[in-house]
């Protein structure tokens, strides 16, 4: 069934800018829920680089893109944000009362006074390989992820890849399946020792095929698909499969956000400097997925605008509260938030 | 400084002097090389600043680390030439290196 959560802030995108915004709209008692398409925080300091040191965030001479989400999960963890993974936000629509209301994939729906649009550099989706008219095929013989194992029953399966998806899924779809074959580029995988012998023990008892090379054509009509063209070490042979599931990992696309008539500067929200307020009053975008003049895709401006678009959202959600500005070093109101003993 | 030539996949040469200890990703980047997208900004996590190391180049360039190779498997049309530009340093000894952009980042 469908659900609707109503909340004062919706924020689209759980990244490193994101999760600081639920702080500082929370020392002003703003409720927010966050929707991301990945299935944990972080954006892609825990998708791209969760190893890799950073050393332009203020007073952390070097922090990982991990830490530094566990820390920022850390300071907002008083304001208990509700977290929404895996969904992708599909759409946006401003109602009579004002309100927004957003839709995700998943069928739910939010309504909330105010938008933050912290989405980075958009949302993560499978890579589509470059191989001609691949387009004309997905979603009746190509697909990029199992949803429905019922669609891969009695079919000739074709998986590509040399991860853990890869692997798992010539693994949990050999049973099913008419035939399995594996096309990685080469001999080595990146997936658990595990899953790589489990696969060789199934190839060694015919279970399923494993081919070392890569696909460069798609054969069929009408999106059925009927076979593919595999060029291997010993040049190129036609393989049949009406199923093929690429797993080339994850790309950003802008995805819907494009379509909400926001003014857009090449595929970045333009904003203003004073509240990073996009040219639909209510709806904010802060962090790389904004423009201005000046814009610097750093981290750092990312948290500078988080607060400054919570000055402005709070005046939207209480129009009437008289707040004083304070800091969280003195004010005993604001640690209290904290939860400061 | 020192001399890098990238053929962009319409033919066209972009010579470059490139700082020693700067990638080459980062000079492609840097000189607008069309087809040089690196998505990640050289963090070795995307795979969109593939290149060819011309065929008399390979060998002083050297092969990729595991985790490389291992991004490698997201690239289109990888061949033993294979490589990201991202983890190319320049050095004095890479003078006059040749690379090939391929015809798409995947």
């Amino acid at each position: 069934m469908a659900s609707l959560i109503e909340t004062d802030i919706v924020i689209i995108g759980a990244g490193p800018v994101g999760l600081f915004a639920v702080f500082e709209l929370g020392l002003y008692d703003l409720e927010c829920h966050l929707i991301d398409i990945l299935d944990r925080s972080g954006g892609q300091c825990t998708e791209l680089y969760p190893e890799k040191p950073i050393y332009d965030i203020p007073a952390w001479p070097k922090i990982s893109g991990q830490e530094l989400t566990e820390k920022l999960l850390e300071q907002i963890k008083p304001f208990s944000p509700g977290f929404h993974f895996n969904r992708m936000v599909t759409g946006l629509e401003k109602l009579d009362d004002g309100r927004f209301e957003v839709t995700t994939d998943e069928g739910e729906k939010f309504r909330a006074k105010v938008i933050v649009v912290a989405a980075g550099g958009g949302s993560f989706q499978p890579k589509r390989p470059p191989i001609p008219g691949i387009e004309a095929f997905e979603g009746k013989g190509v697909f990029y992820s199992v949803r429905r194992i019922e669609d891969f029953r009695g079919q000739d399966v074709l998986i590509v890849g040399g991860g853990d998806s890869a692997l798992d899924w010539t693994l949990n779809l050999q049973p099913v399946a008419a035939s399995v074959t594996l096309v990685h580029r080469r001999a080595e995988f990146r997936a658990a020792d595990d899953s790589v012998n489990k696969m060789l023990a199934l190839r060694e008892a015919g279970a399923v095929n494993f081919e070392i090379g890569q696909i460069t054509a798609l054969q069929g009509e009408d999106g059925a698909l009927q076979g593919a063209t595999l060029k291997g070490p010993e040049g190129e042979r036609d393989i049949a499969c009406t199923r093929m599931l690429p797993f080339f990992g994850l790309t950003m696309k802008l995805g819907p956000i494009a379509d909400w008539g926001l003014n857009l500067n090449e595929n970045l929200i333009a904003v203003d400097t004073e509240k990073f307020e996009t040219s639909e009053p209510g709806i904010f975008a802060i962090g790389d997925i904004n423009w201005y003049p000046g814009k610097l895709k750093l981290i750092l401006s990312g948290f500078h605008e988080a607060a400054l678009m919570a000055q402005a959202a709070r005046k939207i959600v209480n129009p009437d509260k008289r707040v004083v500005f304070q800091y969280t070093t003195s004010s005993t109101s604001l640690q209290k938030k904290l939860g400061v003993k | 400084m020192t001399k890098l030539t990238i053929v962009a996949h319409d033919g066209v040469n972009f010579d470059i002097d490139a700082e020693d200890g700067s990638t080459v990703m980062e000079n492609a980047v840097r000189n607008s090389v069309p087809g040089i997208e690196a998505e990640c900004g050289g963090a070795c996590a995307c795979a969109t600043c593939h290149v060819y190391i011309d065929d008399a180049w390979t060998e002083k360039v050297g092969s990729p680390q595991v985790m490389e190779e291992d991004m490698l498997d997201f690239a289109y049309d990888v061949r033993p030439t294979s490589r990201l530009s991202c983890q190319i340093k320049v050095t004095p000894e890479l003078d006059g290196l040749i690379v090939h952009v391929p015809e798409r980042q995947a």
